[in-house]
């Protein structure tokens, strides 16, 4: 396995016999200086092995992160031949006073308001069903998954089409209410726009939650339930005396992290409503892009970028806190 | 395949009570089993409709979905759409595209993620700390948040570009596949899977290797590689699905139509309003790949999803 044809390195290159005792000095001077010789190799070893990552995270995450400090303070355009002008806090001001950015902040929220608590359970409760040892389980986690590969563009299409006005949805109200029910542009209305995007994001993501619970809970001990079955535990007391308290490292991430997917919505918006109608399922990332993308306003676009990144970042410090105080 | 092997247990002496248990515990199981499988058509019907809807006329998607024949591949069936799709857009080259981006990416950060963590698990060396500091700081930034002055950023990069025969040096790496690519092969997240993962590996094997006399280089090719199997197929799935997925960021970056990944290729095909047959055809056809990739590994994806929760 090893490739022993290679030249000797300084290990084997010096002799490997003890010299005898009362040259202690010397052999602890040379020691040192092996031992540097080899420390010396090590850093090489470490700078060169990690150099192409570093220099990539160096240019594609921390010069982006400090860029989108930066051009909030400018009027940078996307494409101009006048270099970026530095405007101090004008448009975090104008952030506060732009209606549509508002707008957007209480959707993200409200978006993530519902999603956080709806999704966490429903993938709780599908983890406890396949959880059981029952013949064929498997096959049901493998169908629950399902739509976390499918590409969330694809499955935005998709519920498109089965929202429109005559589409399957509707069709399917229509046949259950034997004709009675008269077709909803579900996309289309103000009220029903976010509840629509809300469910079939639901449906594409809970299957991932799912597997991070059943992770949680296969690390519970059995003996617990035993346990706890000799003593008489009905299912349900079992559920809240070992399940739950067990649960409790994998809750924290799974609400942290559907918080913060649940901010960074985008995909949906933008193939489905494109914000609309009237703005009613604009998001923050989606008023990011569109600002400082579609309308080259990359000042104002890193200005929304940034305060989206504050609400991830307390977001993360909740997590860290949260999990410390348990340790 | 569980069925019968539950736990031993101890049970109070009594037939009467252990029938009475088994009923119970067999009712229980028939309401799970109805459960599982009513969520189960919530979760398929969408896909379903999809694939049968793509190989119907439109006329007949829209007729079809008061019933259930809107799932069941019946009338007239063709690959019709299919050949729609293809000759409106050059689907083929969005799929190349694809493919060729999501390999490259996934190869390419498997190398320098893994190489990273070797480095930060196994080697004490100045810079150590920080790059790791950096790696779980960055942990946490999504990349919505740098996508917008990301744009901004690779406009102004330099680059090498071919015209008439010369290499000339030009700013700007928009319409390109190494926008594509390139700022995703360092992801913080491999790294740190990576890292994990090679400080279970014996430290010992390393002073062995080093005794024969074996380079840093080495050991990480012979020894560490070869021993991390599963750290390598998770970080392989857990880069695989965004890459093949990407949409914001080609979105951003790209226009020209034959870099385009399938993704933004779709996206651009649906607003051509086409009729529900393509559209349903086009989305069976990026769909099924993935779909084929993940039913033949889908343990290894399913615990690959499950480490990322334990870790995280």
């Amino acid at each position: 396995m090893l490739d022993t044809s290679t030249p000797a390195t300084e290990i084997s290159a010096r002799p490997a016999a003890k010299p005898p005792k009362g040259t202690a000095p010397a052999q602890r001077g040379r020691g040192r200086r092996r031992n540097s010789l080899a420390r010396r190799r090590e850093f090489r070893a470490g700078l060169a092995m990690s150099t192409p990552a570093i220099l990539l995270l160096t240019f594609f995450l921390v010069i982006p992160v400090l860029l989108a400090f930066g051009l909030s303070f400018t009027n940078a355009r996307l494409i101009s031949p006048n270099a970026p002008r530095l405007v101090g806090f004008d448009n975090f001001l104008r952030a506060f006073e732009d209606p549509v950015f508002l707008q957007s902040l209480w959707n993200t929220f409200a978006f993530a308001l519902v999603i956080v608590p709806v999704q966490s359970a429903l993938g709780l409760l599908l983890a406890v069903l396949v959880n059981q040892r029952i013949r064929g389980v498997f096959l049901f986690r493998v169908i629950y998954f399902i739509p976390v590969v499918t590409s969330i563009v694809v499955v935005s299409i998709l519920w498109k089409l089965m929202y429109s006005e005559d589409g399957l949805i509707n069709s399917f109200i229509n046949t259950v209410t034997f004709g009675a029910w008269n077709g909803v542009d579900w996309l289309g209305e103000q009220s029903t726009a976010m509840p629509a995007i809300i469910v079939l994001s639901i449906w594409q993501a809970v299957g991932f939650h799912m597997v991070i619970w059943l992770s949680g809970l296969q690390t519970i001990p059995g003996e617990l339930y035993e346990a706890a079955r000799v003593d008489g535990a009905s299912t349900w007391r079992q559920f809240t005396n070992v399940t739950w308290p067990g649960l409790r490292p994998t809750m924290i991430f799974v609400l942290i992290t559907i918080t913060i997917d649940a901010l960074r919505l985008f995909v949906q918006v933008d193939v489905m409503t494109q914000g609309g109608p009237i703005d009613a399922t604009t998001t923050l990332v989606y008023h990011a892009v569109r600002a400082g993308y579609r309308q080259q306003e990359v000042g104002y676009g890193a200005t929304i970028s940034l305060i989206f990144f504050v609400l991830v970042l307390i977001i993360a410090l909740v997590q860290r806190w949260l999990t410390r105080e348990k340790d | 395949m569980a069925l019968t092997t539950t736990r031993p247990e101890v049970r109070p002496a009594g037939r009467d009570h252990e029938s009475g248990e088994r009923r119970l515990r067999r009712r229980r199981k028939l309401w799970s089993y109805l459960a599982m499988s009513g969520i189960g058509v919530f979760f398929l019907f969408p896909l379903v409709f999809m694939f049968v809807s793509s190989l119907k006329p439109s006329g007949q998607i829209l007729s079809d979905s008061g019933s259930l024949n809107a799932f069941l591949p019946v009338g007239d069936i063709s690959l019709d759409n299919y050949f729609g799709v293809f000759e409106r857009v050059p689907v083929a080259q969005f799929l190349i595209n694809s493919v060729f981006v999501t390999v490259v990416t996934v190869a390419l950060g498997l190398l320098v993620n893994s190489m990273a963590g070797f480095a930060l698990s196994r080697l004490e060396w100045r810079g150590r700390g920080l790059l790791l500091s950096v790696v779980i700081a960055a942990l946490i930034v999504p990349f919505e948040t740098i996508a917008v002055p990301m744009v901004y950023w690779v406009s102004k990069l330099p680059t090498l570009v071919f015209e008439g025969g010369l290499l000339k040096y030009d700013f700007g790496w928009l319409n390109s596949y190494q926008v594509q690519i390139i700022p995703f092969v360092a992801h913080a997240f491999s790294i740190f899977l990576f890292t994990q993962y090679f400080s279970t590996i014996p430290k010992s094997l390393d002073e062995a290797a080093r005794i024969d006399g074996a380079g840093w280089f080495t050991i990480y090719r012979r020894i560490i590689v070869p021993l991390s199997g599963p750290a390598f197929a998770t970080v392989a799935i857990l880069t695989f699905l965004p890459a093949w997925n990407q949409y914001l960021w080609p979105l951003m970056v790209v226009q020209q139509e034959e870099l385009r990944p399938v993704m933004v290729g779709m996206q651009y095909f649906f607003q051509l309003n086409p009729a529900w047959g393509e559209v349903m055809a086009y989305t069976t056809l990026i769909t099924l790949p993935v779909l084929i990739v993940f039913l033949s590994f889908q343990r290894a994806f399913v615990s690959s999803v499950a480490a990322s929760g334990v870790k995280g």
